[in-house]
């Protein structure tokens, strides 16, 4: 793993939890959507922290596309979930919100996850068919 | 418990229980489609970033992909304008990261060792407890 890979695995890890925290700022004010009415779905888009929150999305998704095309889905998963705790850490310092014992104790857990992925090999090598043929016949 | 909490618990369920279903198929399917294109980066660096693009785009294991992926998505709009923020996002993160790693092991054969079976239940977890 390169420097610059664990820099788009950041940039997944932070626009995810950004972006969901606008959507559901957006949907607290669009507030509750019927199943007969699913066409307001769409109007929710003109809300700006919707709007916002897709962008950041569509980042994260980018991002993630390449991460999936060097690393494993069960690799980069765990490794972005650290994104979480940037969330909450930036909540209590930056804001200056309360958090409570077991939300440290989540953030533990998270960063002992990433810890315990990074530390192992990032892709499995999977022979491509042919490949597997001809050891096969070797 | 009466009848219309039970009600309540059951609907959640159930839209939990979307959210993760279509986000799992979303993400295996993604996945498989970028394993089998390959090193975006190198496509990159051989064709530029338009012959990056339609490489993915080309995929149609992606486009099956983004399609649960947005069925994922619209489910997850619907459930948080009828459920709470705090019970539907944790449940339904912490559970795909299970359901994606089983599903990872069978369907991408990936090495889901020990290490990663660990950080899994880790996460899964703490994004619970994140929420509390």
């Amino acid at each position: 793993m390169t420097f610059r890979r664990w820099l788009v695995l950041g940039v997944v890890a932070v626009t995810a939890p950004l972006g969901d925290t606008l959507l559901s700022m957006g949907m607290t004010r669009v507030g509750p959507v019927s199943l007969h009415h699913l066409s307001s779905l769409i109007y929710a888009l003109k809300t700006p922290q919707i709007l916002l929150g897709i962008v950041l999305l569509i980042g994260f998704f980018s991002s993630y596309l390449a991460s999936l095309s060097w690393a494993d889905l069960t690799f980069v998963l765990p490794a972005s979930s650290i994104g979480n705790v940037i969330v909450a850490l930036l909540a209590r310092f930056w804001k200056h919100e309360h958090i409570s014992p077991m939300r440290w104790l989540g953030i533990l857990l998270i960063t002992a996850a990433v810890g315990f992925v990074a530390r192992g090999p990032s892709y499995t090598e999977i022979p491509k068919p042919h490949e597997a043929l001809e050891a096969e016949t070797r | 418990m009466n009848p219309l909490s039970f009600h309540h618990a059951w609907a959640d369920a159930a839209m939990i229980g979307a959210i993760v279903v279509f986000a799992t198929i979303g993400d295996v399917m993604i996945a498989s489609a970028m394993r089998a294109i390959g090193d975006l980066d190198e496509i990159k660096a051989r064709r530029g970033l338009f012959g990056a693009i339609l490489a993915v785009l080309g995929s149609s294991r992606f486009l099956f992909g983004v399609f649960f992926m947005a069925l994922s998505f619209f489910s997850l709009l619907f459930a948080l304008s009828h459920a709470d923020l705090s019970l539907v996002a944790p449940a339904s993160a912490s559970l795909t990261f299970v359901t994606n790693a089983i599903a990872a092991k069978f369907f991408l054969h990936e090495n889901v060792d020990r290490r990663r079976w660990i950080a899994a239940v880790l996460v899964c977890a703490g994004v619970t407890l994140m929420a509390l």
